[in-house]
Order: C-alpha cells, then sequence, then structure tokens
C-alpha cells in the first residue's frame, strides 16, 4: 500500500534528482569536442580525463566564484537572521495591524528573484534613487565591493521577512507562563530575551537557518539579473557551472556542480550531525509526548 | 515612559511594512512614469502614463507569450506535483512501513539539492534528444524542486488532520482507499489548496531552468523574458519596461498571497518549524 502511494514520487525523484546527479559525476570525468591523442591523431567526443576536470577547474576564476560564494551565505544569512529575528519579536508583540504585517512580509517572497534583482538594477543605478536617499554617487553594479553590496542588500530585502515568519511560528510555541515566571523571578526584559525567548527558539531558528544557507549556496538568479553573468565580483558557483554549461564546456561544468553539490552536503551534514538542526520534528515531538 | 511602551511596538510596525514594501512601490511607481521622466525622484509619477505598459505588449518581446509559456510549465508542474505529493504525503504521514524516515530524510536531502547540479547533466541530455525549446524541457527539471516542497507540506498537513476520523470510518465498513477518498480528501482540501499556491508561486518564479533549456524568445517563460528586455526604440535598459512588466508578472502572485496569506504562512512554517 505505502510502496504503491510512494512509487510515483520517489520514481520522479529518482529521474530528476538521482539520475542527473549521477550524470554529473561520470561527465565530471570526461570532455567533450576535438583534441590530438598521444600519436598525434584527431579524436572526436568525449574522452576519459579523470580528476583532470577537477584540477584545472580549481584556478583563480573558481577559487574567486568559491569565495564570493562563501561570502555572500554567510554574510546574508547572519544580517537575515539578525533582521528576520527583530522581525519576529515586533510581530509578537503586537496584537493591531498583525493582519497587514503578515501581508505585507509576504511581498517580497512572493516577488519573483529575477523580477526583484531588475527591480534593485533600477534602484542602484548611478542617477537612481538608492543614490539619492543616501546622498551618495557611487557605481553600484560596476564597482568591486558596492556590486557585493548591493547583492547582499537586495537578498537580504527578500529573504529576511521569510526568516521572519519561521521564527514567528517558533515565538508562538513558547508558552506565555514561562516568560510569566521569568518575570517573576525579577529577569528583566533583555535577559528575558537572551535566557529564556532565544534559548527557546532555537530549533525553529537552526532550521531556518539551515534552510537559508543551502539556497543561499545555490544563488544564481539575483547577482546574474542585478550586475550580469561572468561579472567577477560576484560571480558565485552557480553562475560560473552555468556559464561553462552554456558554451558547451560539460565535463567542467559538471566539476564545479559537484564541487557545490559537495559544499552542501558537508554544510548540511555539520548542521544535521554537529549542531543538532532537527529536520524531521522527531526529536521535539517525542520531547513533547514523553 | 508607558508612550514610549505604547509607540514602540508601532513603530516597529512601521518600519516592517515600510522596508517591505517600499522597493515594491518604486517599482510600481516607476512604471507608470513616462520614458522622459522615468528618473523623477518624485514619490508619485507626474503625470501618469501607460506607456511602459503599451511597451510591454509590443509585438518585439513577445510578452504575452511568455506570460502564457509561464502558465503552462508553472500550471503542469503543479498539478502533477500536487497529484503525487497528496498520494506520498498521507502514506508518509499516515501508514506504517519499514524505512520511512529514509523516505522523508531523503524528499528533505533533495529539496536541498543545487538546482545548477540539475540543469548541467539535464542540459546535455535534452541536447542529445531534442527536447530544447520545449515545455518538457522545463516542466521536469521544475519537479525536483516542486515535489519535495509538495511532499512535505502535504505530509505536515495530513498529520495535523485527526485520526480518529479516518478509523471511524473503517469501523463503520469504509475501505482505506474510501476513507482517503471520502473523508480525509474534503478534510484535506484546505491543506492541498494552499500547497498549490506555494508551489505555483515557488514554480513561477523558477529561473534558472528556463535560462538553460530554452534558446528561443518564443518558448522563454515571463521571468527569463522579462531579464532579456532589448528594450523599445532601442535604450539599452528599458527600466521603465522592465518594471512595468516585473508589475504584471507579480501583481496575481501578490494578489493571491493578500487573499490567502494565513493558509500560506501556516504552510509555509509548518514545514520549517513543526
Amino acid at each position: 500500500m505505502a510502496a504503491l502511494l510512494l512509487s510515483p514520487t520517489l520514481l520522479v525523484l529518482g529521474l530528476v534528482v538521482g539520475y542527473p546527479l549521477l550524470a554529473a559525476f561520470r561527465e565530471s570525468l570526461y570532455r567533450g569536442g576535438d583534441a590530438l591523442d598521444a600519436d598525434g591523431f584527431m579524436v572526436s567526443g568525449d574522452r576519459f580525463v579523470g580528476l583532470d576536470n577537477y584540477t584545472e577547474a580549481l584556478g583563480s576564476r573558481f577559487w574567486t566564484a568559491f569565495g564570493n560564494t562563501s561570502f555572500f551565505t554567510f554574510t546574508t544569512v547572519a544580517i537575515e537572521v539578525v533582521v528576520g529575528t527583530a522581525m519576529a519579536l515586533v510581530m509578537h508583540k503586537v496584537i493591531r495591524g498583525r493582519g497587514l504585517v503578515r501581508a505585507s512580509i509576504l511581498v517580497p517572497w512572493a516577488i519573483p528573484t529575477a523580477v526583484s534583482g531588475l527591480l534593485w538594477r533600477w534602484i542602484f543605478q548611478s542617477d537612481g534613487v538608492a543614490n539619492e536617499v543616501l546622498a551618495t554617487d557611487l557605481l553600484w553594479t560596476s564597482d568591486r565591493w558596492a556590486a557585493k553590496i548591493a547583492v547582499i542588500i537586495a537578498d537580504t530585502w527578500k529573504t529576511a521577512p521569510f526568516v521572519g515568519l519561521l521564527v514567528l511560528a517558533g515565538l508562538q510555541l513558547i508558552p506565555n507562563e514561562v516568560n510569566e515566571a521569568a518575570r517573576l523571578d525579577g529577569a528583566g526584559a533583555w535577559q528575558r530575551l537572551w535566557r529564556v525567548t532565544l534559548p527557546l527558539v532555537k530549533p525553529a531558528l537552526l532550521v531556518a537557518v539551515l534552510f537559508r544557507l543551502l539556497d543561499a549556496l545555490r544563488m544564481f538568479d539575483l547577482p546574474f539579473v542585478l550586475v550580469g553573468p561572468q561579472k567577477g565580483s560576484v560571480e558565485t558557483l552557480s553562475m560560473l557551472a552555468w556559464s561553462e554549461a552554456n558554451q558547451v564546456r560539460y565535463g567542467p561544468a559538471a566539476a564545479y556542480s559537484v564541487i557545490l553539490f559537495l559544499y552542501v552536503v558537508v554544510i548540511a551534514f555539520v548542521f544535521v550531525k554537529m549542531l543538532g538542526a532537527d529536520l524531521l520534528g522527531d526529536k521535539r515531538k517525542k520531547g513533547a509526548s514523553a | 515612559m508607558t508612550a514610549v511602551r505604547r509607540l514602540a511596538p508601532l513603530l516597529g510596525i512601521g518600519v516592517i511594512i515600510l522596508y517591505c514594501l517600499a522597493p515594491f512601490y518604486w517599482m510600481v511607481v516607476s512604471s507608470f512614469r513616462r520614458t522622459s521622466d522615468i528618473f523623477d525622484m518624485s514619490v508619485l509619477p507626474s503625470p501618469w502614463s501607460l506607456e511602459n505598459y503599451q511597451a510591454v505588449f509590443s509585438g518585439q518581446n513577445q510578452f504575452t507569450r511568455a506570460l502564457l509559456n509561464s502558465l503552462v510549465v508553472a500550471g503542469v508542474t503543479t498539478a502533477c506535483t500536487v497529484l503525487l505529493g497528496t498520494l506520498a504525503g498521507y502514506a508518509l504521514a499516515r501508514l506504517d512501513f519499514r524505512f520511512k524516515n529514509l523516505v522523508l530524510a531523503l524528499v528533505i536531502a533533495t529539496s536541498m539539492f543545487p538546482g545548477i547540479s540539475l540543469v548541467v547533466p539535464l542540459l546535455k541530455l535534452f541536447s542529445e534528444i531534442g527536447w530544447i525549446d520545449s515545455y518538457q524541457a522545463m516542466i521536469v527539471p521544475s519537479m525536483s524542486f516542486a515535489l519535495p516542497l509538495a511532499v512535505w507540506n502535504l505530509t505536515t498537513f495530513f498529520r495535523q488532520l485527526p485520526v480518529e476520523l479516518e478509523e471511524a470510518a473503517t469501523v463503520d465498513g469504509c475501505t482505506r482507499g474510501q476513507a482517503f477518498r471520502k473523508v480525509i480528501l474534503p478534510i484535506a482540501l484546505p491543506g492541498v489548496f494552499t500547497t498549490t499556491i506555494i508551489v505555483f508561486v515557488v514554480a513561477w518564479n523558477e529561473f534558472v531552468i528556463a535560462l538553460s533549456m530554452v534558446s528561443k524568445p518564443e518558448m522563454q517563460t515571463a521571468t527569463v523574458r522579462i531579464s532579456q528586455f532589448a528594450g523599445f526604440a532601442g535604450y539599452d535598459s528599458p527600466f521603465g519596461t522592465q518594471m512595468a512588466a516585473g508589475v504584471i508578472v507579480t501583481v496575481p502572485l501578490v494578489i493571491a498571497v493578500l487573499l490567502f496569506q494565513r493558509w500560506i504562512i501556516s504552510g509555509l512554517t509548518s514545514g520549517g518549524v513543526k
């Protein structure tokens, strides 16, 4: 029965995720196109090149993309967690206007990332509204650091409210009595936040952070639209793999995407095994029933 | 002090709303300016103009076709994944079988998969079997992120439904299948509906697959089409046109979000926090 209901899903996932994953591993060991063999003859088609794609991939363009990906991931998620938690604490406090806030917080989530990239490119024009409001004269999309900051701001705008929603849901699970008891014991507002509220939302926060980290690691649309393809200042691993595949260099493209995949696996492993992010919701459920 | 106490949350609310809506507002305002005063900084356009909206639908942009393409790709993806997800979600929430947690973990793991790792090998495969520039070349890879999302959402939703209803139905002589169709499905409808909206929004917003699998302008989806607007009358960056197109692509989603916000929020958060 269960097998009958689950097999379509597993079959589709196997085809659209499992097969490409194996194909990417295989592809990353081959190289297409014409080349000269040892005797000087032309050979065409895919050739097995072992780890050559990987050793050649680890050039300066890779390290720039790797650096950008890591930098964007850790800065945006750090900012989003702080901003999102602050938003959640505010939303948790208010009673009036809750519907309005919830509706507006979903707007950045609903806007397609590609459209938000365009929107921010327009805001960050040299004679656009960002320079007007900030009274600056920056070339946001061409200057190295300004371009990075522009991407970070645009990404934070879109996803911090989402983190806020997840944290708010965590806050609403905390019984009021806990805070009340802490107050009667003489804890100040600040102490209650650090010692009571935040430790209790930590499980929710950990899961939110993991989802955000993995999402940020594959960042593509936003720098692609906001700044453009093949710009070293903002090129991520996804963009690098895409641009190689776009030039029919599948071998190196597959090597980059495999490296990105392994990066994702490592981060997920650290979170689930070492920090104890409870993805399935098992531990909390067991804890509650015990 | 009490005045501060009362005003601080209101101020906080104001800041959050401003933060979320100000950039969106600027897109809407800019879309209603004329090309000649697109760089104006006024809070409202003066005069209001539909010039940009006319430009969006001018022949060379093929925007109507792009919207249709998006509708087909996101629609078919959503329909398939919600159907499969309902079956799988029910099994994962209600039935007892070996490897259940393994399947759940597998579903979550696939949702964390970086899209580009699929795009590279599938691009090669699809160009070999002649699928480039087709709907299925966008729909099939889109399921890789839509299906885990649907399964996960529906699993958490089915878990919240009372088991007693089903047990009562079986005691009254229903088979498992009948209990599912006649008892569970009707009360699960809100959850299925919420999942449908969330999956549709995510599929509609997809970019990298549609960008890679299609090169003909008439097969591109709206998100890709907008990013490649050449502009009308030869402007190199037709911002007004892009903003108008952005508004057209976004407004249906924003309306859906406003109408169903309570459901969407419960759907979005149940996966992460339950």
